[in-house]
């Protein structure tokens, strides 16, 4: 059983609580306007456009496919900003023992693992050997994921996980659309089954100006998760540029005022752990 | 204080020296009077020297620190101070004090009689622990007022920055309120460390004080499981630049081994470990016992110390410092040829321990005099280094530039040699900023170090005015005035800005970025 791995952060401080190692897959379900890191939604094609470009030499061309030499990668990113098909030649592909020997070397610093993206729920079958293995080491499991699947019908990965950071992104349907061409009806489902199986670790929304419903977001998630309080981490994310290809790239960044609002919206609704970034 | 080794030569100080020393306008008149007791001091012989040992001082392998030629105070001294609170001074005429004013009180007067090789005090005592009995039926913004003017007259009268208060392991609530005193006012005396103990410290006490030190380069961490069975009680306190040792005495003396000048004696490894690294020891402790011999038998110290009669330190509690740094060029240099470097390359690691292994086998062939406490052994210390020091790395750490690109194998290596240290050991780490935001992920990293055998570390965020330098602090600030040519309040803004510049601690390794 083998996987794309597109990174592994051996000790990550902003992947959920406590030191981590994030895991981050190849391949994206959704189309995010705002993504930072388009070079993860595809499998590369082999076009060789980024061979000849590659600064370090790193990169060659066998039986008929690009070839990454890690060892002389000076990480200049050239290969992923030309790359027309939203992937990147430095992707690994790996199997399940090397994943978690990658994982286990950073014992005793780290409390767990959380594993992204892309979008990690399209890798659920690799997963769950993984997870298994993982669980025997007592480390806590997290996935950073989009919400497109159906938690409430992976029994068997649910099982496995502490818990999920599921990034709301926006309310109205027709926003989220536009943010991302798919419809956001299960995500709504999976922000209620998750936080009644007390398995809702995180909760995240980019704030984009005059395109996302922060608002209609907040009030949204507190009648889903009907509750007085609400201690579930609320990330409010203040929208970047960098990174970001297509009609946001020139787009600024909300101030910190209009995020200072948002906050205090929140807080009136309830929620009791808000962190502005 | 001089900027050079301090080895004995026969001839006296010249009188321009003195003259120099008496009409500095970069001194303050404390740092002026100072120096001239320290070359007063230097025109006496009273340590025996053979041709031996001159060459090591003069090759710069033996170094002894600015400790001066005759020595007539310890050089570390760590009051038991429970004792005045319990029973107040005689000496002092102070009562029992009965609450915080005077409790604070007791601690201010005493600390001025404290001496040490600096002059100052450099053991503050475990201040959370001494306070926290007379803060009953007092709100924590009376008591947080009490320990502002506190710690702001610390600060302000004790100009040295080698100088300690220890905090833990138990949270209490004075703990908490000294953290929160400290994070506002961000001065660079006292340093605090903290002891953590994974049995009985509070995660949210570990939490608090990597906040602070983030903010503010304060405090360090202590490993508490693996340093509390170093002497028997009443324990161990940190004082200085992580030196552990014992309570109710302290360190007699501290000479060093700087193994990176020893390594230019000659370029065969065998040779360096079997012959010459022996011969240099055998030297060094022999010129740490006849120091200790004056200190116990002539200089009068413990005879006239107010100290000793009221038992708060005790001649059986005192132990002898064995300091070891500039490991990592030591190894560079004798494997040169080869190219490999400390830190970085497997094979000059196991020469590293090698060494390490042969330093601590031959250091314990000796008797160390008048050292009870440690059953007459020296106690090595991994010293964290001079002004003076170019091209000698702190320590056993990587040097700045050499550090491996992974924080774990950073931290693994620390563990590795750590454990040679008895008696003080540290690492810096300076951490990105937007940890703060995770505070958890912090108290893990330390957990896990801890639990890997690292036995001190300490961290600062990269946008702070105080930095930590080889152990204790400076404000950048106060740097900037000292390169401007001005007279600056604390003796170690002149260290720690010559340090700064000759070792590039601008460019250490972020970690967790």
């Amino acid at each position: 059983m083998k996987a794309l791995v597109n990174k592994i952060i051996p000790l990550s401080t902003v992947d959920g609580r406590g030191l981590r190692s994030a895991v981050f897959f190849q391949g994206c379900n959704i189309r995010c306007l705002y993504c930072h890191n388009p070079e993860t939604w595809k499998v590369c094609n082999n076009c060789f456009l980024c061979v000849d470009k590659c600064k370090g030499n790193a990169l060659s061309i066998v039986d008929n496919k690009v070839v990454w030499d890690e060892k002389k990668c000076i990480y200049c990113d050239t290969c992923i900003h030309i790359c027309e098909n939203h992937s990147s030649p430095r992707v690994k592909e790996m199997d399940v023992d090397e994943v978690y020997n990658k994982i286990i070397e950073n014992v005793p610093f780290i409390r767990g693992v959380t594993f992204s993206g892309g979008e990690c729920t399209l890798q659920e079958k690799f997963l769950i050997p993984l997870l298994k293995k993982l669980k025997k080491d007592n480390l806590s499991i997290f996935l950073d994921s989009n919400g497109m699947i159906l938690f409430e019908e992976k029994e068997e990965l649910v099982s496995l996980i502490d818990g999920v950071m599921l990034d709301v992104k926006a309310w109205d349907d027709d926003i989220y659309h536009k943010l991302t061409s798919f419809s956001n009806a299960n995500v709504k489902k999976n922000l209620k089954y998750l936080y009644s199986i007390n398995k809702l670790e995180e909760i995240r929304i980019v704030n984009v100006p005059s395109l996302v419903d922060v608002s209609s977001c907040l009030k949204g998630i507190k009648e889903t998760l009907n509750s007085d309080k609400i201690d579930i981490k609320l990330k409010l994310i203040r929208f970047r540029n960098n990174g970001v290809r297509g009609v946001l790239e020139k787009t600024p960044s909300p101030s910190l005022e209009e995020m200072n609002s948002y906050k205090k919206e929140a807080e009136e609704l309830g929620f009791t752990d808000i962190l502005i970034l | 204080m001089g900027k050079t080794n301090t080895y004995y030569k026969k001839n006296k100080v010249d009188e321009k020296v003195i003259y120099d020393a008496l009409t500095s306008k970069k001194r303050t008149h404390e740092q002026k009077v100072l120096d001239l007791a320290h070359l007063a001091e230097n025109q006496l012989n009273v340590i025996p020297l053979d041709e031996k040992q001159i060459h090591y001082f003069e090759t710069g392998a033996i170094n002894d620190l600015f400790e001066g030629h005759a020595p007539y105070r310890c050089r570390y001294i760590m009051p038991e101070y429970e004792l005045l609170m319990k029973n107040g001074s005689k000496f002092l005429r102070l009562e029992k004090p009965k609450n915080l004013d005077e409790a604070i009180f007791a601690l201010m007067s005493i600390y001025h009689h404290v001496p040490s090789i600096t002059s100052f005090p450099v053991y503050l005592g475990n201040l959370d622990a001494l306070l926290d009995p007379f803060m009953d039926g007092l709100s924590d913004e009376e008591i947080k007022s009490k320990l502002r003017l506190f710690l702001n007259f610390l600060d302000r009268t004790i100009t040295d920055s080698f100088c300690h208060a220890n905090l833990g392991p138990k949270y209490l609530r004075a703990t908490r309120l000294i953290l929160e005193v400290e994070k506002e006012l961000n001065n660079t005396v006292p340093n605090f460390t903290i002891k953590y103990n994974s049995k009985v410290t509070d995660d949210e006490f570990l939490k608090q004080a990597i906040d602070c030190s983030l903010k503010c380069s304060n405090p360090a961490i202590c490993n508490d499981d693996a340093n509390c069975n170093n002497y028997e009680k009443p324990g161990y306190g940190i004082s200085s630049c992580y030196n552990i040792l014992p309570v109710r005495g302290g360190a007699y003396t501290l000479t060093r081994l700087t193994l990176t000048k020893l390594a230019y004696e000659t370029k065969d490894i065998e040779e360096f470990i079997n012959v010459i690294l022996p011969d240099c020891i055998e030297c060094i402790t022999r010129y740490e016992n006849d120091r200790v011999s004056f200190l116990v038998e002539k200089s009068g110290f413990f005879e006239s110390s107010f100290l000793v009669d009221e038992g708060l330190i005790d001649r059986n509690r005192f132990v002898i410092m064995f300091g070891v740094t500039g490991l990592a060029e030591c190894v560079n240099k004798l494997l040169e040829d080869k190219g490999l470097k400390y830190g970085r390359d497997e094979e000059a690691d196991k020469l590293a321990q090698r060494i390490m292994d042969k330093v601590r086998d031959e250091v314990g062939k000796y008797e160390a005099r008048y050292s009870p406490l440690t059953n007459n052994k020296f106690m090595l210390h991994a010293q964290v280094g001079l002004d003076s020091d170019i091209g000698v790395t702190s320590g056993v750490r990587i040097p700045v530039g050499d550090e491996p690109e992974s924080f774990v194998a950073h931290l693994k290596h620390s563990a590795i040699f750590h454990k040679y240290f008895p008696a003080g050991v540290g690492d810096i780490f300076p951490i990105a900023p937007n940890v703060v935001h995770n505070l958890d992920s912090m108290a893990d990293l330390v957990k896990g170090a801890f639990k890997e055998g690292v036995h001190y570390m300490s961290f600062y965020s990269g946008d702070t005015d105080v930095v930590r330098i080889t152990g204790y602090l400076v404000k950048i600030s106060e740097m900037n005035k000292y390169f401007d040519e001005e007279a600056v309040i604390k003796q170690t803004t002149a260290l720690g800005a010559e340090n700064y510049k000759s070792s590039h601690l601008e460019r250490r390794k972020v970690r967790l970025g």
